[in-house]
């Protein structure tokens, strides 16, 4: 689960502001990584749901739009959603954790169009994703220092959760 | 022994290479292949690319063309299996008869494999695909004990491939129609078991409730690990028991008999997987090949940690140590 210290900010900040740090974020990886929208097929027009369980907040996502959006309260109606905690969700977002695993451990859950879900669990395990890299490139002249913070705090959120890399 | 890897995307295939692997398996993104899943697979590009990574790290690549024809498609195997060949496909693995025939007597040359598909788990069966298509190994279905493993190998003329760790398929493979009865697709013509089209979840309370078409498959509890929507591995009331009529939701793994495969003639081990991620893939990889020259001793640590990544949470060693329960 997310530390309280970084859970607490992400909820007390203006929805806005978070919308607009994970659209940029969300821009940045459609661009770097546009055989995403290939192995997605038809299903980049599916409306995706996040919901981290340990932040107040939902993401809804259609790819061919390049829409994201952020809301709190009650889930809004999408396709398929993934609810899990925002480490693991941004874990799979990576392929550094295995989806099939999470699902039989129960940390995560899946609900609606499983074929659109499937189709974006392999998208994204086939793209090479990187967060804190992106998070980089978005950083400006502070590239360095943002990308290795967010590696150090990866490094710790998914200790021994994620896989042995070759 | 060699080890076969699985590979669902060109990602996991750079990671089975870089774990180990001494072959990847994998199909093209279509129905010629028995892990026809959304997103999963390779276009005859990323095939050809894997290839060349294959080529510079001396590791081969065997190419799943493991459905059944439909009656009047055939050319969608055929040029599956032309393309598979002029790309420099180490070994097709096949299991259609009418596709054996074809791929022996267009390219006597490449080397076939006979799929588990093909459910060939019998002296005479296996003969046959040899002495008519000229297979060079086959896959046995997991319904056989190490001891019958053993009695094959000494009375066939190829070489032996059996599965180790993954995903456990309980019924005679090729032949099984309980995903057709459910949702009227299956592995042997469609390349999916219960496909993801017809496979619901839902929360009920606490309660997971998995669903495929009209039918309920599980009802996992509070914390209670979970496992694939199959009819296979569902829990049903039978009478006034309540439990798993055919197996639970479990995994394969059969490190432990290394030595008693390697000693029955076994040439290679398999690992299911192909619909499973890049992670699952670099963990299995790495653990089975530290495995293969670990002592006995040694192994059970290294798998371990496997467990965890396995349906159900568990591995059993299936029908290779059957005992009646």
């Amino acid at each position: 689960m997310l530390p309280p210290l970084l859970a607490k900010p992400v909820d007390l900040a203006p929805l806005w502001l978070v919308e607009r740090v994970a659209r940029t974020l969300f821009s940045g990886v459609l661009k770097a990584h546009p055989e995403l929208f290939e192995r997605l097929g038809d299903y980049r027009r599916t409306r995706y749901g996040f919901s981290p369980v340990d932040l107040p907040l939902h993401f809804t996502v259609v790819p061919a739009m390049k829409a994201l959006t952020v809301s709190r309260g009650a889930a809004p109606p999408v396709d398929a959603r993934i609810e899990g905690p925002l480490v693991l969700l941004l874990g799979l977002l990576e392929g550094r954790c295995d989806a099939d695993a999470l699902f039989f451990s129960r940390d995560l859950s899946v609900t609606g169009d499983m074929e659109a879900m499937l189709a974006l669990r392999n998208a994204l395990d086939d793209s090479a994703i990187d967060l804190p890299r992106e998070l980089g490139a978005l950083a400006g002249p502070l590239s360095p220092l943002i990308a290795g913070t967010a590696r150090y705090i990866r490094g710790k959120a998914l200790e021994g959760r994620d896989a042995t890399w070759n | 022994m060699e080890l076969i890897c699985p590979a669902g995307t060109p990602a996991a295939f750079r990671e089975a290479v870089e774990a180990g692997a001494d072959a990847v398996y994998c199909g093209f993104r279509d129905e010629t292949n028995a892990r026809n899943f959304p997103g999963l697979n390779f276009s005859r590009e990323e095939l050809r690319q894997s290839i060349v990574l294959a080529r510079r790290k001396k590791v081969q690549i065997f190419v799943a063309l493991n459905t059944f024809m439909r009656a009047g498609d055939e050319a969608l195997w055929y040029s599956a299996a032309d393309d598979a060949v002029a790309m420099g496909a180490d070994a097709l693995i096949l299991a259609d008869f009418g596709l054996m025939a074809y791929v022996a007597e267009k390219f006597p040359q490449q080397r076939l494999h006979v799929s588990v598909q093909a459910s060939a788990s019998n002296p005479e069966a296996i003969r046959f695909l040899v002495e008519a298509f000229g297979a060079k190994r086959v896959v046995l279905p997991r319904v056989l004990t190490v001891q019958d493993i053993a009695r094959l190998t000494r009375q066939i003329d190829c070489e032996v491939e059996v599965f180790a760790f993954g995903g456990l398929c309980v019924m005679a493979e090729g032949r099984c129609s309980l995903s057709s009865y459910a949702t009227g697709k299956s592995p042997n013509m469609n390349g999916v078991c219960s496909p993801a089209s017809h496979v619901r979840y839902r929360q009920d309370g606490a309660d997971l409730v998995s669903e495929l078409g009209a039918y309920t498959i599980n009802r996992f509890g509070p914390g209670e690990a979970s496992g694939y929507p199959t009819l296979c591995k569902g829990r049903f009331e039978i009478g006034d028991v309540e439990g798993y009529a055919f197996e639970d939701p479990v995994s394969l793994d059969v490190i432990d008999e290394i030595d008693a495969l390697r000693a029955a003639g076994v040439s290679a081990l398999k690992i299911e997987g192909r619909q499973r991620g890049k992670a699952y893939v670099a963990e299995v990889v790495s653990s089975l090949k530290k495995a293969l020259v670990a002592s006995p001793g040694e192994r059970a640590a290294l798998v371990a940690r496997l467990r965890a990544m396995s349906e159900g949470q568990r591995t059993t060693t299936g029908a290779y140590d059957k005992r009646w329960r």
